[in-house]
């Protein structure tokens, strides 16, 4: 696909033979996924989280598929349908109702860790802009789907939720107003809300699927980034992705799964809110309105701006990302070999978690002010220091190959295929 | 363009959040925020454990019994459970014969029509029922209870904070309003018809104490003596498993589940390691006269030369 030395698919049995003249779907897979598909050698643990995020939106439509069987999109038959007939009545429905609550919050989780891995090490830089920016995309529709999904059990966090959320459109001027009654289908959310909230729940993760097709078929046309951020040169550097990284991706998989089933199983209400298993009033406000805990960073940047202007915050914050592969000019991929910008990376990693306490946290005059400071830096970070950063950084000597960083010196956790210092002695041996 | 644009957009919305900062801070000091008794006089839920704590917990069936029959004989005077069905109680231990009964004996009865007649009129609860309401509907409720709407027990223990502590606290939290908190605060005193908890979130609670006095409701001989600390116990078990019937199956699940990816984690690591110890022995199969090892020892040469 991408490299010459790609293995060709070689069918051998005459039915794949027979198949592949006529719908090489095979051949597909196997540039795609199997040993046609030459990886970078020197990916480390951070590399897992992509597999991991398409293995948990699969977990998301066959749960969801299943409980939207027995769910009902009625203000008067949603909450008992959710917590009476899956909860109670369904045979396992308990399992499918905390398997697909949960699953969402992994795959939030392997999605940012994900995003973090790729803002690390330059995975946005060219020629990956449209990965990235696919990326986004698929994050925007998730944080869609997720806000929808939350709706739909009729809780009282699912009511002031979508009240809340949906009240910033009309932040938008003069469209504001309508647009925001457009969306419900009403001034209030109510049946018609909740019905179009559940219709597009159902349509959103296909076309996630479908968006996360083009971000792969993207990626592979230059190929996966690697931690040094160095072009692949030639075949020593890479790896066919099957049997190698199936190999990693598949124990580690195996590995996630176990804690998602240790919440799932053991602390299926934890990352809840105790609030959404009270039936939806609109008569009686919740002390505190909170999102759902992945949503919670960008609550806070919303709720540091006293007067929301032009768009919303938030969009903001996610366009200032879009233009990333734009901001950040260095030529250095990685960030291992760009010392101020490591810095401010992790600063940001830190920023974010505080925005996601101060979102998660009442409204008092600590919080706020600490709110405003994090978003503040957020936007600086991307938009003022990272161009700044870029410009004045100097960076560290660059690895010549990926194969050269692996064999000599960076003999570090992250290079799989290290060679034991033993052969090159025993080659220079033999030669002399 | 797009990173001056972005700079100035960035300045912009930095300088807006500290013009707002500052402003915070200004109102901070010339306004400072009053203190409320509800948040120094509100109390965390006190400690209480039960046998369905933990990983391993599961329900003590005498425990859940004895908590059915405090709700029967006090909550449900006020407190629906619309959730739960007769034959849910299976979960308590009961057989269907007596499941039958609890739900004939019920004080009150199911809406129904008159099949010759087509007259409203109510019938006796079948296992298949719900527990039937209290009240008709949310007006009777609250004419009932001045104004206040009893909240559904279904979901109790999983709709508040703290959960079964949090029911158990508040059983047994009524008392009278300490006079520190008069002396602070002069205008918090309890209104009438109010009953100061501090386990409540604003302090004063519309549900006048409903477990009174030890051996207020008898329990069946074996069992332990009904305080109202024991009754209070009780009845948060029973509500944990109102809210979550799943409990024991899921712990059962989650065992065998979490076992089996357990090894399935072990042998997929040592097929990992099996696949890539090849790599490791494949590379080094390629031997000195790969471009690779000529280029090395013609660098090590090099750099031998130099040092030496």
């Amino acid at each position: 696909m991408s490299f010459s030395w790609a293995k060709p698919y070689e069918p051998k049995h005459p039915l794949m033979r027979w198949l592949d003249e006529r719908l090489p779907l095979p051949r597909l897979v196997y540039g795609a996924i199997g040993g046609g598909y030459p990886v970078p050698r020197n990916l480390n643990y951070w590399w897992n989280f992509g597999v991991l995020a398409g293995i948990f939106l699969t977990i998301q439509i066959i749960t969801g598929i299943v409980l939207a069987m027995h769910y009902t999109a009625s203000t008067d038959g949603a909450f008992n349908s959710v917590n009476q007939l899956i909860m109670r009545d369904v045979n396992a429905g308990w399992l499918l109702r905390y398997a697909h609550m949960n699953g969402a919050s992994f795959f939030f989780l392997v999605t940012y860790i994900h995003i973090f891995r790729g803002l690390y090490y330059g995975s946005y830089k060219a020629p990956r802009e449209l990965v990235w920016m696919l990326g986004l995309v698929i994050y925007l529709l998730m944080m869609a789907t997720a806000f929808m999904g939350y709706v739909l059990p009729w809780g009282q966090m699912s009511y002031w939720g979508a009240q809340v959320i949906t009240g910033f459109f009309s932040a938008l001027p003069i469209v504001g107003d309508p647009l925001r009654i457009w969306i419900l289908g009403g001034y209030a959310p109510d049946q018609a809300a909740l019905t179009r909230f559940f219709s597009l729940h159902y349509l959103l993760p296909f076309v996630i699927a479908g968006v996360v097709i083009l971000h792969i078929w993207a990626l592979h046309i230059p190929g996966s980034n690697n931690p040094t951020g160095v072009d692949v040169k030639d075949e020593r550097d890479t790896l066919p992705f099957h049997p190698y990284y199936t190999a990693k991706d598949g124990w580690f998989a195996a590995a996630v799964l176990l804690f998602y089933a240790l919440v799932t199983y053991f602390l299926p209400d934890y990352l809840g809110n105790p609030d959404n298993y009270i039936p939806a009033n609109n008569l009686a406000t919740p002390a505190e309105i909170v999102p759902e805990w992945y949503l919670l960073p960008f609550y806070a940047i919303l709720r540091s701006f006293t007067a929301d202007f032009i768009l919303p915050a938030k969009l903001w914050g996610v366009l200032a990302m879009f233009f990333l592969p734009w901001l950040d000019k260095s030529p250095v991929r990685s960030g291992r070999y760009r010392p101020v910008f490591k810095r401010f990376f992790w600063l940001l990693v830190i920023d974010v978690i505080v925005l996601g306490w101060v979102g998660g946290s009442p409204v008092r005059p600590l919080t706020v002010a600490v709110g405003q400071i994090a978003a503040a830096y957020y936007f600086l970070h991307f938009l003022v220091i990272l161009p700044l950063v870029s410009r004045f950084e100097t960076t560290l000597p660059l690895p010549l190959s990926i194969s050269e960083s692996v064999l000599h010196g960076e003999t570090g956790r992250d290079s799989p295929a290290v060679t034991k210092p033993r052969r090159s002695k025993a080659a220079t041996a033999v030669v002399d | 363009m797009v990173r001056v644009i972005g700079f100035l957009i960035g300045l912009v919305f930095a300088g807006i959040l500290l013009l707002a900062f500052i402003s915070n801070l200004s109102s901070y000091f010339t306004n400072p925020p009053t203190p409320l008794a509800a948040e120094e006089f509100h109390r965390a839920p006190k400690e209480l454990h039960l046998a369905s704590d933990g990983p391993f917990g599961h329900f003590d069936k005498q425990q859940l019994q004895r908590g059915f029959q405090i709700y029967s004989e006090v909550c449900s005077a006020c407190h629906s459970m619309k959730l739960v069905s007769f034959r849910d109680l299976k979960g308590l231990g009961y057989d269907d014969a007596e499941i039958k009964k609890i739900a004939s004996d019920w004080k009150t009865q199911v809406p129904s029509i008159n099949p010759d007649t087509g007259e409203e009129t109510t019938r006796k609860a079948m296992p298949s029922d719900t527990f039937p309401l209290p009240f008709p509907n949310e007006v009777a409720a609250r004419a009932a209870n001045n104004n206040a709407l009893p909240p559904d027990l279904s979901l109790i223990t999983k709709a508040r904070e703290g959960g079964a502590a949090y029911v158990y606290s508040i059983l047994t939290g009524f008392q009278n309003q300490p006079p520190e908190l008069l002396k602070k605060f002069p205008d918090a005193k309890t209104p009438a018809n109010l009953h100061y908890n501090p386990y409540f979130a604003n302090l004063n609670i519309a549900m006048p104490p409903p477990l009174t006095t030890d051996g207020q409701v008898t329990y069946a001989p074996g069992n332990p003596k009904p305080t109202v600390d024991q009754m209070a116990r009780d009845v948060a078990a029973f509500l944990v498993w109102t809210a979550q019937p799943d409990l024991e199956a899921r712990h059962a699940a989650g065992i065998a589940v979490v076992i089996f990816l357990l090894f399935a984690t072990i042998l997929a690591y040592l097929a990992k390691q099996q696949i890539w110890h090849e790599v490791h022995s494949g590379v080094r199969e390629t031997g000195p006269l790969d471009p690779v090892n000529q280029a090395k020892t013609r660098r090590a040469k090099a750099k031998a030369g130099v040092a030496g």
